[in-house]
């Protein structure tokens, strides 16, 4: 077999090396009872090619977003991903490397973190960055546990205005850990009502813009945290982040994101990219690993994984987080996307973003939707239909068009609504034909 | 000799104002006044401004001064160092996967829930349990989901409160008390005996209807097979427990033994050690779980299973612990995985314990003169050797693994399992060669010998790379994990 | 190793010297080359009540974090401010300017009860 060499004569060899006359003799300590007997009841083999035809068979089975144009958001979007994103993370260098527990072996890697922990600071206006966490929701869950860690409420105060799947997971931790959640009304679309937000909270979250593409007033979260002495954390779009005013201008204490609109595929919601920033004051308690700048005994500059004592593997029951793994690899797609783009390319994107939103809001406004919220927005927003949105999605998309989320799942009042996302990438024509399709669709 | 290499410059200390890295898209809709549509514009924005080459050649340097899986020989104890297949990258490159997305209707994505069904099939059967779900994103996240299942499952027999505690191997890897904190968990070692293993009579003391479970690796972290397994499970659940299997070291297992026939409830598994996902410098990973029946109500929603014909995805589980992760897992990793898992099939699964574990004793038993085995026992996929003889010469197994980097090897694990003073812990993967192994070994022996009559060689190493030992109390007590534009800037 | 004569001793590697009813308290010189190059200092809060053998804060170095454990009981009078800046003064001067705490004792004979530098010294030699 191709990725395992052993010949006959090899193992002949090591075996005699070894002083035995079978592999078998190397299980004897496996209980007879427990072995297994003959093959598993699995498919046999294929040789590489069949591999490849088989795998492609089966993507053809699904419509690709490639085909279909992609007005579906809602945390994952089809943006613009550089040629050069993959060629630099298919390097074997980088694709097949470990963990830089070696930092001498590792510099490259971890120069990259230390590039990407900048740069994802930078975005978000926070003093500092970690080398990634899973994705957005479990980082929005780990920042409430360790907005509990600080200050030892037991209250999670979130608005409903978050991402449904987030709110999910959130719930989840937090029954896991023994911490309670409250949920903050929305009006309008906006977070409204903050008086849940009391002396027993341990933080606010809001997201930012929140999942109906609304671009709230972060002030007002702040201001009701900063009352109740709570921390104040924002879930944050980082695209969004060209152009809006970063949370960190707003006092933020803990900003966290899905960093999957920085040069990751969609790829049916995984592998993802957390991101997670702090303030200074908080660093000791974050979770995951974070790489820290030094130099050797001789001087020269260089990288190494640091404050590693909060980690698991030597704080055991009371580190941080659990943590291990992150998402390296992610992380390193996301900084080559940042250093490709730069500030000019991520401004543009945003510009791009808002642009085609605004276009797509009036298009389909005039093809008989209403926009539900009065409400700035950025790359989303929430289109009420005089059509149940399930039909229509159903008709739009044999047009060859995904017309975005259905919400009465999620949100019963928003039963007659489509959350629509508009990128970069969309084209006046696109939009125009999507247009078309609903005006006939609504008919 | 030194390595001979451009030093990588910071990408921010590259670049001028103005540069953009990439073809961008230009949009051919109607202008705006950003302000009146988005309100306040930021006005700074730290990225950085280079060309495309500039960026790309920025990357190149930094890969030429970093060690992977395809530069060398990489024996990290308990990480499955082993070859990631290039075809892998081709299957999860596919568009029709690629470009999905999570929430697109489930009738336009019947080629991801196939693929996805079909994992969870291969792995149950692997495995030996009924039951799998993909949806944790990493080890450590799989570990905590399935002593998340135990707490449903304990909280819906209304012993939720009493049982408090989860036993833990003195061995265990770090990730499993945190885990077991993370479910509000107090956590209670047991020793490993001088055997290496669980020590039975410690075991009996400890359990007690306050013991929600207990995590075992199997094999251990000290490389060998746990021989009273089922003892061990018939006792935990004598008492009302539940018994996880950490799947860390899977590889020594697959095709030739199945922890579900060991008596275990359920366990984790890690895809990027065990089937052959990508590290990629720390992530992603891939934490698939499997379990029994009697934890299958509490499974994280949505559930995906076969129907049939079909594959369906079942959200109305009244018992279900929720959600884990944002959507399905690392769908494009289980895409890597199910190709692996079909290079191999039922003809060719056991080839990789058979083979992994052949690796690690003939490594073993040719370094055994040199860096005795910490137990008088065959190995499994990897083995634990100890230095302690070198203590008196001033070598620790630290200087051990820097000096293998100048013989141009990455270093096994040191200082886990935390039972084994001075180890190191050796796992060579089925994939690699005799003549890699031989090479490696003769690299160790050497140095052993240079441990006796020239230590300084070690003391001073590495000398090879672009940095020597780092000054890790600075990088602590002088705390910098980003670059600013100077020293006083906010 | 350096074990002064005129402090008393714990198991845990704690030493205190008894001052009227205050007790200063920091961790011996065995402990601080075992941690090596100490980075970060957790101290409990001045003011806080804590009993003998309570785990009152850590002692972090590069790779390991050691619990500290106040080896008498009392209310925490002073803690010392200037390890945040100098953590390496614990590994300097463990009996000296690397004190940790001082403790208003609550119980007298039971800190003089603590092991001499004879017994400290004994639990070393294992």
């Amino acid at each position: 077999m191709a990725y395992i060499p052993h010949t006959e004569e090899d193992r002949r060899e090591m075996l005699a090396t070894i002083g035995i006359n079978s592999i078998d003799e190397l299980f004897r300590e496996i209980p007879e009872n427990l072995r297994v007997h003959g093959q598993l009841n699995i498919p046999s083999f294929l040789s590489e090619d069949k591999l490849y035809s088989h795998l492609a068979e089966l993507s053809r089975r699904n419509s690709d977003l490639v085909e279909t144009v992609c007005f579906l958001g809602a945390g994952i979007y089809d943006r613009y991903i550089p040629s050069t994103v993959a060629a630099v993370i298919q390097r074997g260098e980088f694709l097949t490397a470990y963990t830089p527990y070696q930092p001498e072996l590792s510099q490259g890697y971890l120069q990259a973190i230390y590039e990407f922990q900048t740069m994802v600071a930078n975005l978000y206006g926070m003093d500092l960055a970690n080398a990634s966490m899973y994705d957005g929701a479990t980082s929005m869950a780990e920042a409430a546990i360790m907005a509990h860690g600080v200050n030892g409420r037991s209250k999670i105060a979130i608005s409903r205005a978050v991402h449904p799947h987030y709110r999910e997971v959130l719930r989840t931790y937090c029954w896991s850990v023994g911490l309670d959640i409250v949920e903050i009304d929305t009006e309008g679309g906006i977070t409204s009502n903050f008086t849940p937000v009391d002396s027993e909270a341990a933080c606010v979250i809001v997201q930012y813009p929140n999942f109906f593409g609304v671009i709230e007033d972060l002030g007002k979260a702040r201001d009701a945290a900063r009352a109740a002495g709570a921390m104040f954390i924002v879930v944050a779009d980082p695209t969004a982040m060209g152009l809006l005013k970063p949370p960190g201008e707003f006092d933020a204490d803990i900003v966290v994101g899905e960093g999957q609109p920085l040069g990751i595929p969609m790829g049916f919601g995984g592998p993802l990219l957390g991101l997670f920033s702090c303030k200074d004051e908080f660093v000791r308690r974050i979770p995951g690993r974070i790489v820290g700048r030094t130099s050797d005994h001789d001087g020269n500059n260089g990288y190494v994984m640091t404050l590693r004592t909060r980690e698991q593997d030597i704080r055991r029951e009371k580190a941080t987080s659990n943590i291990c793994t992150n998402e390296a690899l992610m992380g390193l797609a996301a900084t080559v996307y940042m250093e490709a783009m730069g500030k000019n390319g991520l401004r543009a994107v945003a510009e791009a973003t808002v642009r085609n939103t605004q276009y797509a809001m009036k298009k389909l406004t005039e093809a008989g939707g209403k926009l539900r919220f009065q409400q700035r927005v950025f790359g989303e927003f929430v289109l009420e239909i005089p059509k149940s949105p399930a039909s229509v999605q159903e008709a739009l998309l044999k047009k060859g068009i995904l017309c975005g989320l259905p919400l009465g799942d999620y949100y019963p009042e928003l039963k007659n609504c489509l959350l629509v996302a508009v990128t970069e990438i969309r084209t006046k024509e696109q939009i125009d034909h999507f247009a078309a399709e609903l005006k006939e669709a609504l008919k | 000799m030194k390595k001979q290499v451009p030093v990588p410059k910071l990408i921010f200390e590259q670049g001028r104002p103005g540069r953009i890295g990439a073809n961008i898209p230009v949009p051919n809709t109607p202008e705006v006044n950003l302000t009146e549509a988005v309100g306040e514009i930021r006005e700074t924005l730290g990225l950085p401004e280079v060309g495309e080459l500039e960026m790309l050649r920025h990357f190149t340097h930094l890969s030429h001064v970093n060690y992977g899986i395809e530069t060398g020989f990489y024996p990290l104890g308990s990480c499955t160092m082993k070859y990631n297949p290039k075809i892998n990258e081709r299957t999860a490159s596919l568009p029709g996967f690629a470009a999905t997305h999570p929430m697109q209707p489930v009738s336009t994505a019947r080629g991801n829930f196939e693929i996805l069904a079909r994992v969870q099939e291969i792995l149950e059967e692997i495995t030996g349990f009924p039951e799998v779900t993909l949806q944790p994103v990493a080890g450590a996240h799989g570990e905590m989901t399935c002593l998340m299942l135990i707490k449903a499952y304990h909280e819906s027999r209304g012993e939720g409160e009493q049982r408090s505690v989860i036993l833990v191997p003195d061995s265990a890897h770090g990730t499993n008390p945190a885990s077991a904190a993370r479910c509000g968990y107090s956590v209670k070692s047991v020793p490993t005996d001088a055997a290496g293993n669980t020590d039975i009579e410690a075991l009996t003391g400890l359990l007690d209807n306050s013991i929600a479970g207990l995590m075992l690796t199997n094999p251990s972290t000290l490389a060998l097979f746990e021989p009273n397994i089922e003892k061990i499970c018939e006792m935990v659940h004598s008492v009302g427990g539940q018994v996880f299997c950490d799947g860390a070291n899977m590889n020594a297992m697959v095709g030739t033994t199945r922890p579900g026939d060991h008596g275990f409830d359920c366990m984790h598994l890690n895809l990027h050690k065990t089937f052959s996902t990508p590290h990629g410098g720390g992530g992603p990973g891939c934490g698939a779980i499997a379990l029994m029946n009697h934890l299958e109500p509490f499974l994280p929603t949505p559930v995906i299973r076969r129907e049939g014909e079909k594959v369906v995805l079942l959200k109305n589980r009244p018992q279900s612990i929720g959600r884990v992760s944002s959507f399905f897992g690392q769908f494009l990793m289980e895409v890597r995985a199910y190709t692996y898992l079909m290079a191999y099939g039922k003809e060719r699964m056991a080839d990789i314990s058979r083979h992994a574990v052949l690796n690690a004793n003939y490594v073993r038993e040719r370094l055994k003169e040199v860096l005795p085995p910490a137990h008088d026992r065959p190995c499994m996929h990897e083995c634990v050797l100890t230095a302690q003889q070198y203590k008196k010469n001033g070598i620790r197994a630290l200087d051990i693994s820097k000096r293998l980097i100048d013989y141009g090897f990455h270093p096994p694990t040191n200082y886990f399992p935390l039972i084994v003073p001075e180890c190191l812990m050796i796992e060579p993967t089925e994939t690699e060669t005799k003549e890699t192994l031989d090479a490696f070994c003769d690299a160790l022996i050497a140095i052993c010998g240079e441990a006796i009559s020239n230590p300084e060689l070690l003391h001073s190493a590495p000398t090879t790379q672009i940095v020597g030992r780092l000054d890790e109390t600075a990088a602590v007590k002088n705390l910098d994990v980003r670059w600013k534009p100077c020293k006083s800037c906010p | 190793m350096n074990v002064p004569n005129d402090l008393k001793y714990t198991k845990t590697h704690e030493w205190v010297r008894l001052e009227n009813d205050v007790a200063t308290v920091g961790i011996t010189d065995y402990a601080q080359s075992e941690l090596g190059d100490i980075v970060f200092v957790e101290l409990p809060a001045v003011g806080r009540k804590v009993a003998a053998e309570e785990n009152v804060g850590s002692i972090e170095s590069v790779k390991t974090v050691s619990d500290f454990y106040s080896p008498v009981g009392g209310e925490v009078a002073e803690v010392n401010s200037s390890l945040g800046a100098n953590s390496e003064l614990v590994n300097e001067d463990p009996y000296g300017k690397g004190w940790v705490l001082k403790v208003r004792l609550s119980d007298k004979a039971a800190a003089e009860a603590l092991l001499g530098p004879d017994a400290y010294k004994a639990t070393l030699d294992h």
